[in-house]
């Protein structure tokens, strides 16, 4: 095989990498998106959030030690404990569970009924609050997330791609590059969609949330409690964007920029249609491989950099065709 | 007392179409034309009109373009940062290109170049809608960014990736552009475009295609089925809008920094930013968008003085305070007031009818 094929290759393999991570940003845009009709744009600061949560309980920081010692003069900043990964994960969880509750109660619960329009908007101002929350609640300053997750290269995949170059370039090809990360991210992510499809097919719970992405009325009427549903879809979202913060943080470090993740979201979310769990993931991976390629192929050609962009434009492209996305359910109007 | 309508009888068609039909009202409009064009320009100073003029004046020309969008034709734009890099980028390029031109003229070009690539980025409106169309807004916002990012032309091949405003006059001896310019002449220069494009605004949303463009609004299939055309409305209504938002990037440009690079000074923070203008401000009202954007421009300075000023706190903590204000305001406004401060400010205007009474 000639060089530029196994680069062809590694950049699809990288690709598909990277669309997994897009995909479970995207899985919480969906869970919500099926059970209240609403598009939640803080999807990204939640994972933020939760990926800042992890960080500060881990290095034992003292929650909004910057305004206390602006307020009292005073100079906290650690407790001098360090938590174990795994109880600072739970108590993470814990948190998103009070944010999910917190968010029903005080938004939510005021804009029942209204247009999905106005509640998009709602979501981008929660997500300027949460910004604006995490940041004083746990500085704004880029930190490094380990929970343990192996990372770098994998050097066994270097050396068994390595010999499938052709004997003449055998000289100047070095194997593929693939993140150990990454491939946990695969993992996880599989892990994740299994265990949402059994818990909405097999537990009461779940089974109340299809109900009520069926047809709210109709639930209600049933004597599923509304409230509690999204009550609980909040806290799941909270939970994958958890996830995501986690794989996200220990790939590009906690900072600002991860809230941006959520914008690839939207396109992932275009091409695979907005309802559709299956169609989360493969969006992710088709806009994933999309940009590599491109990247690859056509960047250099336009002065590269063009990830920024391109799977907006693809999504802009694609939604031209077919406005329901690959996987979502047909749009119908009526007057 | 206020706005009593009593006494104030029609005899024409016209006056009885006018825009301020409470005598009260007109009194009032002509008043602050006054102060804003007679008064302040005697008693600006630098940091009046660096910090909260020019600002205010800018960004209620951006806020008026996406009303036009958003508040009176429903189609959610989240590109007007891109949107305002086009026409930041058009008026270097006459400025720079064909320097013959009159600033005034260079400022409205830019604004009609950014109106054509409006155009072009609205088209898949007609196939898509709601936030679908948010989304597809974003590509222009991304794609435009980068596309002044790479592309040399666009920034006379200069080698930080720049663009700086020569000095240009508005009228003979009137410079409005570089190191140069006097305050008053840099605020009046936005003052007229604010006030022309405000009272073109008002005027297109009172005739038929204001009335086409809130059919839209309400009821895109309902509307096609009276007889609007939605292809010539959405077209329309993103041509004018960009338009504006064109001409306030221009100015913001050229007037008020005098330098840009694209991903700082036009990145999707500025689109958000206007979104929540109007948002706070009242969706489909040209008052709305002036309250909005004081709004917006003066909260940072309030919180910066009480916080940084009185309290003494880092201005960090000022930052993220702000953050959460914004947020926590435009969740409030959309729960308790979704039309935001220009309801509030019809609801004291009735309660002014009648007071002292309480019926």
């Amino acid at each position: 095989m000639t060089p530029t094929f196994l680069y062809t290759i590694e950049v699809i393999l990288n690709g598909l990498m990277t669309g997994i991570m897009y995909s479970l940003v995207a899985l919480g845009f969906v869970l919500i998106f099926k059970a209240s009709g609403i598009f939640n744009y803080a999807q990204g600061v939640m994972a933020l959030f939760a990926a800042m949560t992890l960080v500060g309980l881990q290095k034992g920081q003292v929650p909004f030690a910057h305004l206390i010692n602006a307020v009292f003069g005073t100079d906290y900043h650690h407790f001098g404990w360090e938590l174990n990964s795994f109880i600072a994960i739970i108590l993470t969880v814990v948190v998103m569970l009070a944010f999910a509750w917190a968010v029903e109660r005080y938004v939510l619960k005021h804009l029942v009924n209204q247009e999905p329009i106005l509640l998009f908007m709602a979501t981008i101002g929660l997500a300027f609050f949460m910004e604006g929350f995490g940041d004083l609640m746990w500085n704004s300053e880029i930190k490094r997330l380990d929970v343990g997750i192996p990372s770098g290269g994998s050097f066994w995949w270097e050396d068994v791609t390595r010999t499938w170059a052709a004997e003449e370039h055998a000289d100047d090809y070095f194997g593929m590059y693939i993140d150990v990360l990454d491939v946990w991210a695969a993992i996880i992510a599989a892990i994740l969609v299994v265990s949402l499809t059994l818990f909405s097919q097999y537990t009461k719970t779940g089974r109340a949330l299809r109900a009520v992405a069926d047809d709210h009325q109709a639930a209600l009427s049933v004597g599923i409690s509304l409230r509690f549903i999204w009550v609980a879809v909040w806290a799941i979202a909270g939970l994958v964007a958890l996830v995501a913060g986690i794989m996200w943080g220990a790939k590009s470090g906690v900072q600002f920029s991860l809230s941006l993740i959520a914008l690839k979201a939207l396109p992932v979310l275009i091409l695979g249609g907005f309802t559709s769990i299956p169609g989360a993931i493969v969006g992710g991976l088709i806009i994933g491989v999309g940009e590599k390629l491109f990247e690859f192929a056509i960047g250099p050609m336009i002065g590269g950099a063009t990830e920024n962009w391109f799977a907006y434009v693809l999504a802009l492209a694609f939604l031209v065709f077919r406005p329901q996305g690959l996987f979502g359910d047909k749009i119908i109007e009526r007057v | 007392m206020f706005y009593r309508e009593a006494g104030d009888f029609k005899t024409s068609y016209a006056a009885d179409n006018h825009t301020f039909p409470i005598a009260f009202d007109r009194f009032r409009y002509f008043a602050v034309l006054f102060v804003a064009f007679l008064v302040i320009p005697f008693i600006i100073n630098d940091y009046w009109e660096k910090s909260i003029l020019i600002p205010f004046l800018v960004w209620s020309i951006a806020a008026i373009g996406l009303n036009i969008l958003t508040g009176y034709c429903g189609q959610v734009s989240l590109g007007t940062g891109g949107f305002m890099a086009v026409g930041a980028y058009a008026c270097y390029k006459i400025m720079t290109g064909i320097p013959e031109i009159p600033f005034f003229f260079t400022v409205l070009l830019s604004g009609g170049v950014t109106a054509a690539v409006g155009v072009m980025f609205g088209l898949p409106s007609l196939r898509i809608k709601g936030f679908y169309l948010a989304v597809a807004t974003l590509a222009a916002q991304f794609f435009l960014v980068w596309l002044f990012n790479k592309w040399e032309w666009a920034y006379n091949y200069s080698a930080s990736g720049q663009i700086t405003a020569t000095t240009r006059e508005a009228l003979p001896g009137v410079v409005v552009t570089g190191p140069t310019a006097e305050p008053w002449a840099t605020y009046l220069f936005c003052l007229v475009f604010a006030f022309g494009l405000a009272w073109v605004a008002r005027n297109l949303t009172r005739g038929r295609m204001g009335r086409e463009w809130m059919a839209i609004r309400d009821m895109d299939i309902a509307a096609e089925i009276i007889g609007v055309n939605p292809l010539k409305a959405k077209l329309t209504a993103f041509a004018v809008s960009s338009f504006f938002v064109g001409v306030a990037g221009a100015l913001y440009f050229s007037v008020w920094q005098g330098a840009a690079e694209p991903t700082e000074a036009f990145g999707i923070n500025q689109s958000f930013r206007v979104l929540f203008m109007i948002i706070i401000g009242g969706l489909g009202s040209i008052f709305g968008s002036f309250a909005g954007a004081a709004f917006i421009v003066l909260l940072p300075v309030l919180l910066k003085n009480v916080l940084v000023g009185w309290l003494g706190w880092p201005t960090d903590l000022a930052v993220h305070f702000e953050f959460m204000i914004l947020g926590g305001l435009i969740v409030m406004f959309l729960i308790v007031e979704p039309h935001g401060l220009a309801q509030l400010w019809r609801i004291l205007k009735e309660k002014l009818r009648l007071w002292p009474f309480p019926h």
